[in-house]
C-alpha cells in the first residue's frame, strides 16, 4: 500500500473499523441535524422578514435552496469516491459512492418539486426547458441511472464498478448545473449566496439558509452512516468480524 | 509516489475516460450554446437575430405605465424593453402575480407585423431578497424615479 496516505485513512477505509466509527457518529449528525434544522426552520419559516417583491412566497428557498446546495454536493463525493473505488479498489469507497446515489437522487427531487412549486405563482408556469431546470433534471437521471445500473448486476462490486464509471462521466454535469444561469440567458435568477463575495440577502435571512444547509450536511452524514454499515453487513456477511457483531446484538 | 503498475493503468484508463467524456458533453453543449440562448431582446430582435424561428422567447422589462388592460376581456397590451430596444406585446391570459411595471418578464409567441403575439408570459425575478422596510428605506433615499415606481406598484394591492 502506498506509504503517502496517512495511517488513520487506512485503518478508517477498513470495514470493521468504519462500522464502528460510523456507529458512533450517526446519532451525533442525526442530533446535530433536527437541531440545525429546527432552528433553521423556524428562523427562515418564523423569524426571517417577507421578501419585498415575493412576500412570503420567497420562503420556499429555505427547502430548496439547501437541498439544490445537497444534490450537487452529494454528486461530487459520489464521484470522488467512485473515483477512487475505481483505482484503488477499496471496497468502502464503492459503499460510499452507490450509497450515496438515493440520498442525492432524494435531494434532487425535492429540489425540482420546491422549485415548481415555487415556479407556478412566481413565474407562472411550473416548468420550463431553460438550462438551470434542465440540467438539474438530467442530475437526476443521472443519479437514477447509477443506481440502476448498480442494481443490474448479479454480482454487486461489478455493478459498483460500472455504476461508478457512470458517476464519474455524469460529474460533468454538476458545474453545468452550477454555472447554467450565469452561462445561458435562463428564466431561473442566478445565484444569491456567494462564498467569496457579497450575498444578496441581509443577513436575518441569510443565517436560517446556512442553519437549514448544515442540517441537510449533518442528515447526509447520518444517514451515510446507516446505510453504509448495513451494506458492509451484507457485503461481509462471511467475515469473522461480522460474525462478531452479530453475537454481540443478539447477546444483548 | 510508488504505485503498483495495475492501478497505475486503472487510473490511466479512468482519467482518459473522464476526459474524453468530458470533452465531448462539452463540445455538444458548446455546439448547442445558439440554441440554449432562452430569450431574445427587444433590441436582438429589432437587429433581426430571432428572424429565423417563428415561435420564440421575448425578455426584457415591462416598460412603466404601458400596461393596458381590456374591460371586458383577459387582454392586455404593454411594451417589454430592453436597454436599446421596445416592442409592442399582445397577450390574453392570466398574468403572475409578479407581473407589474419595471418587472422582468419572458413572453413566448411570435410576431405579427411589428407587434409580438405572446401565448405565454412568465415573470423572471432576480436573486436579491430583503425586507419590504429595507427597500422602502432605499426607495427613499434615491432620487431614482423607476425605484420610486416600484415600490408605488409595490404598495398598489
Amino acid at each position: 500500500m502506498s506509504t503517502w496516505i496517512p495511517l488513520w485513512l487506512h485503518k478508517l477505509g477498513s470495514p470493521p473499523t468504519f462500522y464502528r466509527v460510523a456507529g458512533a457518529v450517526r446519532p451525533w449528525a442525526m442530533g446535530l441535524a433536527l437541531l440545525c434544522g429546527a432552528i433553521g426552520l423556524y428562523g427562515g419559516l418564523v423569524l426571517a422578514p417577507a421578501d419585498y417583491q415575493q412576500g412570503d412566497a420567497y420562503r420556499i428557498i429555505f427547502i430548496h435552496v439547501p437541498s439544490a446546495w445537497m444534490s450537487m454536493f452529494i454528486y461530487a463525493v459520489m464521484g470522488a469516491a467512485a473515483f477512487v473505488a475505481l483505482v484503488w479498489r477499496v471496497k468502502l469507497a464503492e459503499v460510499v459512492a452507490m450509497e450515496s446515489a438515493p440520498i442525492g437522487a432524494a435531494f434532487t427531487f425535492i429540489t425540482l418539486v420546491t422549485g415548481s412549486l415555487w415556479g407556478k405563482p412566481m413565474w407562472g408556469t411550473w416548468w420550463t426547458w431553460d438550462a438551470r431546470l434542465t440540467s438539474e433534471l438530467v442530475l437526476l437521471f443521472l443519479y437514477l441511472g447509477v443506481i440502476g445500473l448498480y442494481h443490474a448486476f448479479e454480482d454487486r462490486r461489478q455493478g459498483a464498478r460500472a455504476a461508478g464509471f457512470l458517476a464519474i462521466i455524469g460529474i460533468i454535469n454538476v458545474p453545468i448545473v452550477h454555472w447554467s444561469v450565469t452561462w445561458w440567458n435562463t428564466l431561473h435568477q442566478g445565484s444569491t449566496v456567494n462564498v467569496f463575495g457579497h450575498s444578496k440577502m441581509p443577513w436575518d435571512m441569510l443565517w436560517p439558509l446556512l442553519m437549514v444547509m448544515l442540517a441537510t450536511k449533518a442528515y447526509y452524514a447520518a444517514s451515510l452512516c446507516r446505510r453504509a454499515r448495513t451494506d458492509l453487513l451484507a457485503l461481509e456477511s462471511g467475515k469473522d468480524w461480522v460474525r462478531q457483531v452479530a453475537e454481540t446484538e443478539a447477546g444483548r | 509516489m510508488p504505485m503498483n503498475p495495475t492501478r497505475k493503468r486503472r487510473l490511466t484508463l479512468v482519467i482518459v475516460i473522464a476526459v474524453a467524456a468530458a470533452l465531448a458533453i462539452g463540445l455538444g453543449v458548446y455546439a448547442l450554446q445558439q440554441n440554449m440562448n432562452y430569450l431574445f431582446t427587444p433590441s436582438q430582435v429589432q437587429s433581426g437575430q430571432a428572424t429565423p424561428y417563428k415561435t420564440f422567447r421575448l425578455g426584457g422589462m415591462v416598460k412603466a405605465g404601458s400596461i393596458q388592460r381590456s374591460k371586458d376581456s383577459l387582454e392586455v397590451t404593454f411594451t417589454v424593453v430592453d436597454a436599446s430596444g421596445a416592442m409592442p406585446v399582445e397577450y390574453t391570459g392570466i398574468l403572475p402575480d409578479l407581473f407589474r411595471d419595471n418587472q422582468s418578464v419572458i413572453a413566448t409567441g411570435h410576431m405579427d407585423g411589428a407587434r409580438f403575439v405572446a401565448t405565454e408570459v412568465l415573470a423572471k425575478h432576480d436573486e436579491t431578497y430583503m425586507p419590504k422596510e429595507l427597500k422602502d428605506a432605499m426607495a427613499k433615499a434615491h432620487a431614482d424615479s423607476k425605484v420610486k415606481e416600484a415600490v408605488a406598484q409595490d404598495k398598489s394591492p
